[in-house]
């Protein structure tokens, strides 16, 4: 479990880096929780590694009114934190253990796009993207649904760098909720599904969205505001939206769980995290007369 | 007034050390060594065609490449059978490299030695092997079936096979017995394969200055270790030192020696002249070292109306993988063990030790136990279950009775000796185990159910240990053993029984364990024997210690030994502290010197003036010294017991299980230290809920394990264990001087049928197969709706 030979680069700012890049292509070494495993076991090879790390601008996070905008090194614990985004707050409480959370990045994660990985499906449900940058070409701004290819697979390009991932903020009304199974906590989930819901001024729903994770080769997103019939969440006919979500999905059996399993926790978890995003909404378009 | 210390939850003297990073582990040491890495087999099953070494030879830094064809007639042979048997008439073991044919993924081939285990693995990386694929064997109900081979000259891939039967006592066979009763069952359990799983996983490190080999071994065994390079090597015993430092757990899978490695590393080193070491990583760990479980069982049993078991038949087929060097321990323990705390009428257990090609089975932590102990609860369980009564009360009406003891079951246990319980209590035991997890007020209801189960456990097997205790002059006492220590807390324990015997402040006594340069005989640290064997023979040492300084202390101070005692290090007449002298003074007197080389050894030179002219300095038959040496070789196992309940909550949607309380009542005899015993059990538990919730090595039909990483083999972390309820239940042992027994296996041995019992309470769905997830649950609770739709 030692990695095999490669040339290691430390470049000190981001010009430096998207010219090293650029130039020797390489694997980009962020927080490191799944890159360094994977060298390791030696199932990644790269001939050169581009450490960012040293890199200060990229370990920004700012907060905006139409959205959060996260560098490549601001860290899971980072933001966090930060509490600067609630569905980002309730995805990474989600996410493995403090000491993965304080070394590994929400960038890091975005590109690495393990399908059953809580981020990429925060990007998804939000309409989110992630923005690249190739010395000498400039930057270009991937939307959530072009970014995620495939299992393990972005849209990120060899010499490429991605610098920072944008979170839209929901419009007043919303409320956002993160239901996942793991087989012990921390883990990545068998299915999870994170849901976005906003009410109109009658606290009915005006619009209901989610992603699932772990239940197909990219986050699934599944828009179910038709399904829930612009009615309030406690009229909605669930299981009509929970048949519209795992009918999005294609999940697959492995050694820790059956297909029918996962769809029948999709189904499940889609339920209940759509509840909860309602009630949160509906806190949010009608404050308890306490915090108001 | 003696000191205290037996009995008393002193705090663990190694965990200073240990939780502060100053351990010192096997990879702590040989920093300026060569590194060993090795090419092994991807394939379960193949003919080893050619080894092409020729790309690795470009490799900076690399300073040898072997193969079996490298290694001396000696080194190369077959690793030993450990432990045989007359039922193991197929034993088979592997060459130290592969010879041939390799069986199991994981298997070495090729010994890559380098200036760093980087460029090792890099060499190892570029060397071709050319194999013939063969077909494997692989699911333990098709390897039985025998139509492929794991061993060309193996038919049938059986190993052993061997069947024990005890009649009733009206001499009725189990099957006469099982036919005549009113009531009979009979089904299928399977059980999963788990492993020890220790976190610092192997390693050896061999040093060679042309006469003695030191080596340095992460084992559970430091003697056997010794005996066996010495062997494989030539070398004269007393040229060979080996070392267990601390070592970060062990489980079971260290008792397994000579590994390969154990061999090889040594022999480069002295072929080399050079340093070498060899660190396991975590998957070599999982392909080349050693599982465990991994049982079928076929179950036939007859009862009467109130549940006693007149009649008990269980068939064993035994996954082996593919090797037997530790002979048929594992299956042994479970046939034997199976029987708990009951009186069976008759009994009959046929097992078949099957091979497969997938990595070996050896002993891991419960050794059997939790396989015999899930066979004989599910069937307490199914009893209740078909006649409708408490679970409890048909456990009960089974029960050896607490004045039946010494309890003879009839058959030899894995020590070779009569199964003989020597004390407990069991009806007593089940009462606590009731009240602790209030058995009858249990509101059952769905999704919430209670389980409980019940188990012996043969501890503190043979042949021995020994002790050696020696206190210098400044006081200190040192005591030394010869088997090792995983984390147990042995520094501890064995100080705290030295204390007791010397009367000393526990500050001043040392332990030094699995040193052969301190004491060269011993067995090793398995079956929860340590405390049992070493503990007393470390307190007989002591006794001799302390009889030895009664009397000088009696001469110098004029007085009759058996009026003194020792008192927080002062040898003193009873009653009469004045009249006293110091243990350190005693041990300076027991020495008579030449040399004065300080003050205090000034008393013990020849114009001193204290000893008698018409005596000889050192008596005939007395040694300089203050020292003592005793061992302990009992006359068979001593039998601890337990019984553990546990709650569980099922989510009604997820199919998610949750342990939300688990009890464990538990006797070992006298408890050394009650907070280090709860600490085993503790460990134990948790094991046992990875084996009952989590773990199982995924073979493919290629026989590739396919989640051997810590990624994807499910090891509880503490957020899925619960918390421990614990209570003490003390029947001393008659068989040994401190009336004691061991803890180290007990927590993780019923849990897996503890866990079923409370599923199946809560789902009302019969569990005869664990490990269980979410997802098995959520397809069981599917087949019921199907079946009742």
């Amino acid at each position: 479990m030692k990695p095999p030979p490669f040339t290691y680069h430390a470049p000190r700012d981001l010009g430096e880096a998207l010219e090293t890049l650029a130039g020797v292509g390489g694997k980009v070494l962020a927080g490191g929780q799944s890159l360094i495993p994977m060298l390791n076991m030696r199932l990644a090879a790269p001939e050169h590694l581009v450490d960012i790390n040293r890199v200060a601008a990229l370990a920004t996070l700012e907060a905006a009114p139409e959205g959060v905008t996260v560098g490549a090194l601001a860290r899971h614990a980072q933001v966090a934190r930060a509490d600067a985004h609630p569905l980002l707050g309730q995805a990474l409480r989600l996410v493995a253990h403090p000491v993965i959370r304080n070394r590994g990045t929400v960038v890091g994660s975005l590109v690495h796009a393990d399908p059953a990985a809580e981020l990429p499906a925060v990007l998804a449900v939000l309409g989110g993207s992630v923005r690249l940058a190739r010395h000498g070409q400039g930057e270009r701004d991937v939307p959530a649904e072009e970014f995620f290819v495939g299992p393990m697979e972005s849209a990120v390009r060899p010499g490429e760098l991605a610098v920072s991932a944008f979170f839209p903020v929901l419009p007043a009304g919303s409320g956002t909720a993160f239901r996942e199974v793991a087989r012990r906590h921390g883990d990545y989930a068998l299915a999870g599904v994170c849901a976005a819901v906003t009410l109109d001024e009658d606290l009915h729903v005006a619009s209901a969205r989610v992603a699932c994770i772990g239940v197909g080769p990219v986050p699934v997103v599944a828009d179910v505001t038709t399904e829930c019939d612009r009615r309030p969440a406690s009229t909605v006919d669930w299981a009509a939206v929970t048949r519209a979500v795992q009918e999005a999905t294609e999940p697959e059996g492995d050694i820790h769980a059956s297909a029918a399993y996962r769809l029948h926790l999709v189904g499940v978890l889609a339920e209940q995290a759509l509840k909860d995003a309602a009630r949160a909404a509906a806190q949010e378009a009608a404050p308890s007369p306490a915090t108001g | 007034m003696t000191t205290r210390l037996f009995g008393e939850p002193v705090e663990r003297r190694e965990d200073g050390r240990l939780l502060t990073g100053q351990g010192r582990y096997l990879d702590d040491l040989g920093a300026g060594a060569l590194a060993a890495a090795f090419v092994r087999s991807p394939h379960a099953h193949a003919r080893v065609r050619d080894v092409d070494v020729s790309a690795a030879l470009d490799v900076e830094g690399l300073v040898a490449v072997y193969t079996w064809e490298d290694l001396p007639e000696r080194v190369g042979r077959a690793l030993p059978l450990l432990i045989p048997h007359p039922a193991l008439t197929h034993g088979r073991t592997a060459h130290p490299l592969a010879r041939d044919v390799v069986r199991h993924v994981g298997e070495p081939v090729v010994m890559v030695v380098a200036t760093d285990r980087y460029l090792a693995e890099d060499a190892c990386a570029r060397i071709e092997v050319e194999y013939e694929v063969l077909k494997p064997v692989v699911g333990l109900e098709e390897a039985a079936h025998g139509a492929q081979l794991v061993h060309d000259d193996v038919p049938g891939n059986v190993g052993a096979h061997l069947v024990q039967e005890v009649p009733s006592g009206a001499g009725a066979s189990a099957r006469e017995a099982i036919e005549a009763a009113p009531h009979r069952l009979a089904f299928r359990l399977d059980i999963e394969r788990s492993a020890s799983t220790p976190l610092e996983g192997r390693g050896v490190y061999a040093r060679w200055d042309g006469t003695d080999l030191r080596v340095y071994t992460s084992t559970q065994t430091s003697t056997s270790v010794r005996m066996a390079v010495a062997a494989a090597l030539g070398l004269p015993l007393p040229h060979v030192e080996v070392i267990a430092p601390d070592v970060g757990g062990g489980f079971g899978v260290k008792i397994m020696h000579p590994w390969p490695e154990e061999i090889l590393v040594p022999w480069a080193a002295m072929l080399l002249g050079r340093e070498i070491k060899w660190t396991e990583d975590r998957r070599e760990h999982f392909v080349s070292s050693a599982h465990e479980r991994g049982q079928v069982q076929h179950v036939e049993v007859g009862f009467d109306d109130d549940g006693r078991v007149l009649g008990l038949d269980v068939t064993i087929l035994h996954d082996h993988g593919a090797y037997t060097p530790y002979g048929i321990i594992v299956p042994l323990i479970t046939s034997t063990q199976l029987l708990g705390p009951y009186k069976i009428g008759a009994y009959r257990v046929e097992f078949s030790s099957i091979y497969t090609n997938t990595v070996q089975v050896t002993p891991y932590r419960g050794a059997g136990r939790p396989q015999g102990v899930f066979c004989m609860e599910r069937t307490m369980d199914k009893i209740a279950r078909h006649l409708g009564k408490d679970r409890t009360e048909v456990r009960r009406a089974n029960f050896i009775e607490a004045d039946e003891f010494p309890y003879d079951q009839g058959m030899i246990f894995q020590d070779g000796r009569p199964l003989i319980y020597d004390s407990g209590d069991y009806p007593e035991m089940l009462r606590m185990v009731k009240e602790l997890i209030g058995w009858d007020d249990f509101e059952r209801r769905p999704g919430r159910g209670i389980g409980i189960g019940c188990y012996v456990e043969g501890t503190g097997v043979g042949p021995y240990e020994g002790g050696h205790v020696m206190v210098t002059s400044d006081g200190r006492v040192h005591v030394s053993t010869g088997l090792t220590s995983q984390g147990q807390g042995h520094e501890t324990v064995f100080a705290q029984i030295a204390a007791t015997e010397l009367g000393v402040p526990i500050e001043r006594v040392s332990v030094v364990t699995g040193d052969t340069r301190r004491f060269g005989y011993a067995v090793g640290t398995f079956a929860s024997r340590a405390a049992v064997m070493s503990g007393n023979a470390i307190a007989l040492a002591c006794r001799k210690v302390r009889e030895k300084a009664l009397r000088i202390a009696a001469d110098a101070l004029e007085a009759d030994p058996a009026d003194m005692e020792i008192t927080e290090g002062l040898v003193h007449v009873v009653g009469a502290p004045s009249a006293s002298i110091p243990l350190s003074t005693v041990a300076v007197l027991a020495n008579p010197l030449r040399y004065a080389f300080d003050d205090e050894a000034v008393k013990a030179t020849q114009f001193a003036g204290a000893a008698s002219p018409d005596r000889p300095p050192v008596a005939e038959g007395d040694e300089p010294g203050l020292e003592g040496r005793d061992y302990y070789s009992p006359i068979r196992s001593t039998f601890a017991a337990g019984m553990h309940a546990a709650i569980v909550e099922t989510d009604p949607l997820t199919a998610e299980i949750r342990i939300v309380r688990y009890a464990v009542v538990h006797d070992c005899g006298r408890l050394i230290n009650p907070m280090i015993v709860e600490g085993q059990i503790h460990g134990g538990v948790a094991q046992g809920v990875g084996g009952a919730l989590y773990e199982r090595m995924v073979y493919d039909e290629h026989g590739q394990l396919v989640n051997a990483s810590f990624m994807d083999f499910l090891m509880p972390y503490a957020t899925e264990v619960p918390r421990v309820e614990t209570a003490h239940l003390e029947t001393p042992s008659p068989l040994n001087p401190l009336g004691i027994k061991g803890a180290g296996e007990a927590g993780v041995i019923p849990v897996s049928a503890v866990v079923a019992a409370a599923v199946e309470d809560a789902e009302g769905i019969e569990i005869d197969r664990m490990p269980i997830s979410p997802s098995d649950l959520f397809e069981l609770r599917s087949r019921r709706s199907a079946d009742s739709g």
